[in-house]
Order: structure tokens, then sequence, then C-alpha cells
């Protein structure tokens, strides 16, 4: 044990399985966890939809919620439930001197104006003209700031006021594992003593839908868990709408404020796989070999895809180690892209701290557990490309 | 020499560094231009200017890229700044051996590719038949413009770098964010060296329309060499611009054990966001202050060892009077004789670059002993006393720099620079 030991004294996590760790907590412990779809609005692809939220709970001034689209304003949500969970929120020093790592994608276009302008195009060739009538008349003003990808941190700053300082990583799954990695490196080499991380994501859009299927990501037809779906119609990905923050504090910082941790980070590995040129399993099992784990039993939180390819490699990557045994919880979250492994971490973390296992989510393809639970992997592969992985220690 | 810092931290050392703005492909171009107070600023051709407010920009037209879309653009942008760079530092063109950081725009599927693929839908029933023609047409490179790990996972793939590279953005600040990144990654003791660049070829027509309905661009298109008027009375916005800027930071140690040139030192690097809103700092610019004197901080020195500052002077009227106001609580009396002059003069705001830019012309300031001018500077602002070096370079023996960096959303990023190792 170290004074510069990375713990998690505070999470804000919500996806359609509700919002808050407890929730997440009893709806994935279920006797049989059950997802929430939503197969009719974007059919033919289903989706896991935002729970309803109470945006004022985290939120309080209406203006401030209507400078933001979704994805901000969720990710200011979940950032200030993981703000009260660590009993900072509102605290001005600590929120003052709090360092934060946000992992962002793009923002949602305005959809009626975008739909306005592909229906014109089919009427004319002047299409430069097109956009710059159109978009110089029809966007909103305030739009742009409710797009841009640090604007997520941007009204964090502003709502919870966290202001030590706001770096944003874009980039699919890759921005959330250097998100956690970095946030952790900072904390242990004492660069930082608290640090706000996470990431939220709204697939509820269609531009959001829009980029998985340019590379034709997306499943299509029946709902089925991560590791099935290779033989279905489409990419295997089935997207959630989803946040995942986390409060992390050196060990001395939380303890000097008297706050019990739900588990402590371990070491984070990272890696840019060349997945054209070589075989993407053995990347995996790289970064597996570099965390040096023990040989006990071990609960894997997979943030798994379903991305045929990627989905694939990680299942043969752990398939190969008897002792290893996977939870994909992205068959009931969906895929929530830059936050999927500040949300393995997470559901991580949860189970360290409850020293109680997750029930398999896809009983045909996930093993039974009942090994110690002093450690958890958490691991994001991304669909397309980056991958990363982390233990989860009891604190 | 000694190869740790006041507070027994790594020395970083700059050993490589490559730029490409409005002026230019290159340091030696730039600087020319730089230092001779030549505008980039030209009228718009890259799309027609009917209906816009604001017809001029500092856009790099001059590369195959400059008209194939905003990601194309930046990662060519990129591509030439890292190449020159690892160039001059003296390391392997192919096998960098440390972590990339890449400042960059966050990217969207360009209008042209997003019109051609609804062309082609098979009904046209607005966004949903736009998803279906995208999962039919195939289109690798489509979705990779439209991913935005895709531009650092090309340049890690072609100069080697190690690990999984982080794009990042902090708007106007990004940068100089890369850069401390890369420096905190060395003081960690992660990696002996680290590619640090930041670029931006976002400059398409949509970009310079939300600019413009934020009332942030000037419209003085008539003359577009005079458009950019940082600390003048008479500045009514910033210009558009694009630009790249990369460094090859390296633990001074590893710098000089393998006999390589130091071009200057990475000192410190100080950050702090503003609550305050979206677009408008804290009136009493405690942001901005706590920014620049957590930089002097994190580089060991007090007000008095700074000898010029590489301004933000953006041309915006906000800006200009804030950064006035925050350095002058810093810096107090001597504000009034510090010099200090804006790139954006010349360039225009580069935007995601701007930090990486300037960081690279700060260090040639040093090296050359040469303050480049603020040009346009006709009619002074009574309000904002200032040596802004005015319109015409300064010979001038410069052992340190203070390079601020402010964005939207609160960011403000400084970074202090130094000629030799303290």
């Amino acid at each position: 044990m170290s004074p510069r030991d990375v713990v998690i004294t505070g999470m804000g996590i919500v996806s359609s399985l509700g919002e808050g760790a407890d929730a997440h907590w009893q709806a994935l412990t279920a006797g049989t966890p059950a997802p929430v779809l939503d197969k009719e609005r974007f059919a033919p692809y289903t989706i896991h939809p935002l729970p309803e939220i109470d945006w004022g709970q985290q939120i309080p001034r209406r203006g401030d919620q209507r400078q933001m689209e979704t994805w901000q304003r969720l990710g200011t949500y979940a950032a200030g439930l993981a703000l009260d969970d660590a009993d900072m929120k509102g605290d001005e020093a600590l929120c003052a001197s709090m360092d934060m790592v946000v992992a962002a994608g793009g923002g949602e276009r305005d959809e009626t104006v975008d739909e306005g302008i592909l229906a014109a195009s089919l009427e004319r060739s002047d299409h430069d003209l097109l956009l710059n009538e159109k978009l110089t008349t029809e966007l909103r003003p305030t739009l742009f700031l409710a797009q841009l990808s640090n604007l997520a941190a941007g009204n964090i700053s502003i709502v919870h006021k966290v202001t030590g300082s706001s770096r944003t990583f874009m980039g699919e799954e890759g921005a959330g594992v250097s998100a956690i990695e970095t946030a952790a490196a900072r904390i242990r080499s004492g660069q930082s003593s608290h640090v706000l991380v996470g990431a939220s994501f709204q697939t509820e859009h269609s531009d959001m839908l829009l980029a998985y299927e340019l590379g034709g990501f997306l499943h299509r037809g029946d709902w089925a868990p991560v590791w099935q779906r290779a033989n279905g119609e489409g990419g295997g990905v089935v997207t959630g709408s989803g946040a995942a923050f986390l409060v992390l504090e050196s060990r001395e910082h939380a303890e000097k404020r008297g706050r019990k941790a739900y588990a402590a980070i371990g070491p984070v590995v990272s890696r840019r796989s060349r997945r054209k040129a070589e075989p993407l399993a053995a990347g995996v099992s790289e970064m597996i070999d570099r965390l040096e784990l023990p040989d006990a039993p071990l609960m894997a939180l997979s943030g798994a895809s379903g991305a045929h390819e990627a989905t694939a490699a990680e299942l043969e990557a752990f398939g190969s180690r008897e002792n290893m045994a996977l939870r994909g919880f992205s068959s009931l979250t969906g895929h929530m892209k830059e936050a999927q492994f500040p949300f393995a971490v997470a559901l991580a973390a949860l189970a360290v701290h409850h020293g109680q296992a997750y029930p398999a989510f896809d009983d045909q393809r996930e093993a039974a557990f009942d090994g110690s639970l002093d450690a958890v992997l958490a691991t994001a592969v991304g669909y397309h490309c980056y991958e990363g992985m982390g233990l989860i220690t009891k604190a | 020499m000694k190869t740790t810092d006041s507070f027994g931290r790594p020395v970083i050392a700059v050993t490589g560094m490559g730029v490409v703005t409005s002026l230019g492909q290159g340091r030696a171009e730039n600087w020319d231009a730089l230092i001779n107070g030549r505008s980039g600023i030209h009228p718009i051709t890259r799309f027609p200017i009917d209906h816009l407010a604001t017809t001029i920009s500092g856009m790099v037209d001059f590369l195959s890229s400059s008209t194939r879309g905003a990601s194309v653009h930046t990662h060519e942008l990129a591509d030439l700044v890292a190449a020159e760079a690892i160039e001059q530092s003296g390391l392997p063109a192919s096998d960098f051996g440390g972590p990339l950081f890449l400042a960059a725009p966050p990217v969207e599927l360009d209008w042209h590719h997003r019109l051609a693929l609804y062309a082609k839908a098979r009904e046209h029933n607005g966004n949903t038949s736009l998803i279906e023609a995208a999962r039919e047409a195939h289109a690798t490179e489509l979705f990779e413009e439209s991913q935005f790990g895709t531009i650092a996972d090309r340049l890690a793939e072609r100069y080697g770098t190690r690990g999984l590279p982080i794009t990042l953005s902090t708007a106007c600040a990004s940068g100089a964010t890369a850069i401390q990144l890369g420096t905190e990654a060395i003081r960690r003791g992660e990696c002996d060296r680290a590619l640090a660049i930041g670029a931006d070829g976002s400059a398409t027509a949509e970009a310079l329309i939300r600019f413009s309905l934020l009332s942030a661009l000037t419209t003085q298109n008539d003359d577009p060499e005079k458009a950019s008027r940082p600390f003048s009375k008479d500045r009514s916005g910033f210009v558009l611009a694009e630009g790249a800027g990369a460094l090859v930071l390296e633990s001074l140690e590893s710098a000089l054990a393998r006999g390589a040139e130091i071009l200057g030192i990475m000192s410190g690097c100080g950050e702090k966001a503003d609550d305050f809103h979206r677009t408008r700092s804290k009136p009493d610019g405690s942001p901005a202050i706590g920014a620049v004197r957590a930089a002097l901080a994190d580089a060991g020195m007090s007000t008095e060892d700074i000898e010029y500052i590489n301004a933000h002077g953006t041309s915006t009227q906000e800006n200009d009077k804030m950064e006035h106001m925050s350095l002058s609580t810093v810096f107090g009396e001597r504000m009034k004789t510090l010099p200090i002059s804006s790139n954006k003069s010349m360039i225009g705001h580069t935007l995601s670059a701007a930090g990486a830019v300037e960081a690279v012309f700060s260090l040639m300031t040093m090296r050359e002993g040469v303050i480049p001018p603020t040009i346009n500077y006709d009619t002074p602002d009574p309000a904002i006393e200032l040596d802004v070096v005015p319109n015409v370079k300064r010979e001038a023996q410069v052992s340190t720099v203070l390079s601020n960096s402010f964005g939207f959303g609160g960011q403000n990023t400084c970074l202090v620079m130094a000629r030799e190792p303290v």
C-alpha cells in the first residue's frame, strides 16, 4: 500500500438499466439480468435507450440544461452523481483544485436542418451554395457549443465548479482508456491528488448511428448477447446511451477526508494493435500478460462491443485462459463508445466493493464464477481500433 | 549539465520543431514571413462566399489535401509538421519510440460526402435513408474520416510512435495541452521522448458559419491582410485559420546522451478551467491569471524571469482586453514595458493548432534573437497599455517566453519556455 495508490471514491453511472451505482448493482445481479431495448425508433437497429432522468437533480439551472445537447447533459449529470457519491459536490475548495479528464466524441447535429439540406440537395446541383444558404439562416447559434467535444468538460466546470484543470480526449473507446490511464498515472506520480474522469454517449441520434454504419458495424435483427452475434445480420454492435464518471483520489487524499473507497485502480495497460497486419487476439493476450495476473480465477468485466472481429479476438484471447470468467456488460447496456472503459472500471469496482460476482450475462458463453473478488479485470477492446485493460483491486 | 529541474524532475528539452501555416510550409518560410510582418490572411476561395458575413481566412490552401475535407486536410498538416520535427531531431524517421499526443479538431462526416451518399440512397427519407446508404456504400474511407482516432492512428503507424496515441481537444488551447501532456509523461518517467502535435485543417464553410453565428469573427473583408488587429482599438474579431505545429519533447538527459541539438527547454505548463460561461471569461480574469501563475510555478520561475510573452491575442474585443487585464494583474507595472506580441496578427487563429504553432514560434524567437511583431497596430487601444512590438520586428536577446492559450469552454493553458537549461 502506498499513499499514492489510486482509489475510487465516487461513481456516477447511467445506462438503460437505471442511474447510480446501486440501481446498476441491483439490475446486474438480479437472477436473470435483462436488457432494456427499443427496437422501434431506429429500426432496423435496436438500441438501449436512456432511462427517464430528472435533469434538475444534478443541473439545477434550466438555462444550463438548454445550453447542452443530450450527450453533454448526460455527462454533466453523471459527473454530478459521481461528485455527490464522493461527497465532494459543492465543496468549493475540493472542486476548484480537482483535475478533470473527459473522453468525448462529437455532439448532436440539428437533424431538422440537416434533413432540410439533404432534401434540397436532390433538387439542385450547386451544393456549396445550398450549404451557405441553409446553414447561415437555419443553424441555432449556440448549437456549435452544444456539439464541441470539449464542451462536455466545459459544462461540468460551469455546473459543478470543477476547475483544477480540464482535458478532453477524443477517439472512441481508446479515449476512455487513455482518460483512466492518464488520470491514474497523474495520481500515482503526485501530479494530481484527485481527478474527475469519465465519458458519456448518447446513441439516440441519427448521426451517432451513422458513424458506426459507415463502417457497417451495427447489428440488425433480434437482440442477442455480444458473444452471440457473429452469425447475425450486420456488424454486431448494438449501441446504448449511457455515462460513467469516477472520482479518483490518492489513498492519502481520501483517507484525510475520511472517505471509504469502492476499490483501487491497479495497473492499467493500453495498446494500439496493428489490426490489419497482426492478429488482434495476440495483441489482447499481450496486454493480459503485461498485467502479470495471478493464476487464480479472475472475473473480467468486458467492454466487448459485439463487433465481429474485435469481439472474436477478445473471446479467443480469454478463451485460452481457463481461469478467466468474462462478463460482457454491453449485452445489457449496449455499446457506449467513449464511456465503455470507464463503465467497465465502475462495474468492476462494484464487484470488488460488494465482494460478489455478477451472474453470467450470457449463460451460454459466460462461465459461472465462484472465485475471489479481491481483484476484477476491466477491458475495452475497441470495435475498430485501440485496446485497454486495467485491474481493479480491493482498496 | 544538470538534467533535473529544481523540483527534481527531468528537464524537458525540445529537439525538433515543425510548422505549417498560411504563411508557408516549414520553419524557414514561416519565420521569414513572420519577422518581415507579412500576413497570410487572404480571400476565401475554397468554397463560395455567397451569404457569408466573413469572406477571408488564414486557410492553408497550398496542399493537395486543402480541398479534400477537414479530416484529410488535418491529417496532411499534422503529417508534414511531424516529418519536419522528427527530421530536425535526428531521431529515426519511422521509429520515433515515444508516445504521440495530437491536438485536433473534432471530426464529422464532410458535407460533400454526406450529400454524395444521400444522392445514391435507394429512398430519400432523410437521415434514415442516409444511414442505409452508408451501410450499403462500404466506404471505409468515409468511416475512417468520421472516427476521432483515425489521424493519430495513421501518424502512429507512419512514425512508429509507442502505445495508444492520444487525440485531444481543449478548444483553442489544444496545441498547448498536447505539449503539456507530453511534458508530463516524460516527467513521470513513462518515456524519454514524446511527439506533441497541434493540427487544424477544419476551415469548412460550416465551421466558418458556426464561428460567425457566435459573432467571433471579424467581417473586415476588404483588406484581408489588415483584418487581424490584436490589441488595437479597432479590433473586431478573429480570423479563422489553419495550420499545424509539432514539437519533439525529450528528457534533457536522453537528448544529451545521443548528442542532439537542444533547441530550447519546456520549463513549465499551467492550466486553470473557467466556470463562468461557455464562451466568455470570468470578468475578474482569475482563471487566466491562475493559468499564468501555475505555469510560472511549474517552471520554478517568478514574473521577473519572463522576458517576452507570446500572446493568445486573438483580435477579439473580449480576449485582448481580458488577456491584458490578467497579465497586468500577474506582472504589475512591468507589463507596460514587457514585450508581448501576437503571431495571430499575421497567421490568424489556427484553433486546435494555435498552442503548438505559437510554441514553435516562441522557441524560434529565442533562438533567432528576434521578436516577431504584432502587425496592423495602427490605432492603439488606450485601455490596453502594452509594448506589443508594433508592426516591426525587434532584435532582442530573449531567454524565456510565456505563451498563452485560452479557449471556449473555459480552457486556459500557459507554457513557459527557456532558451537554455537553468
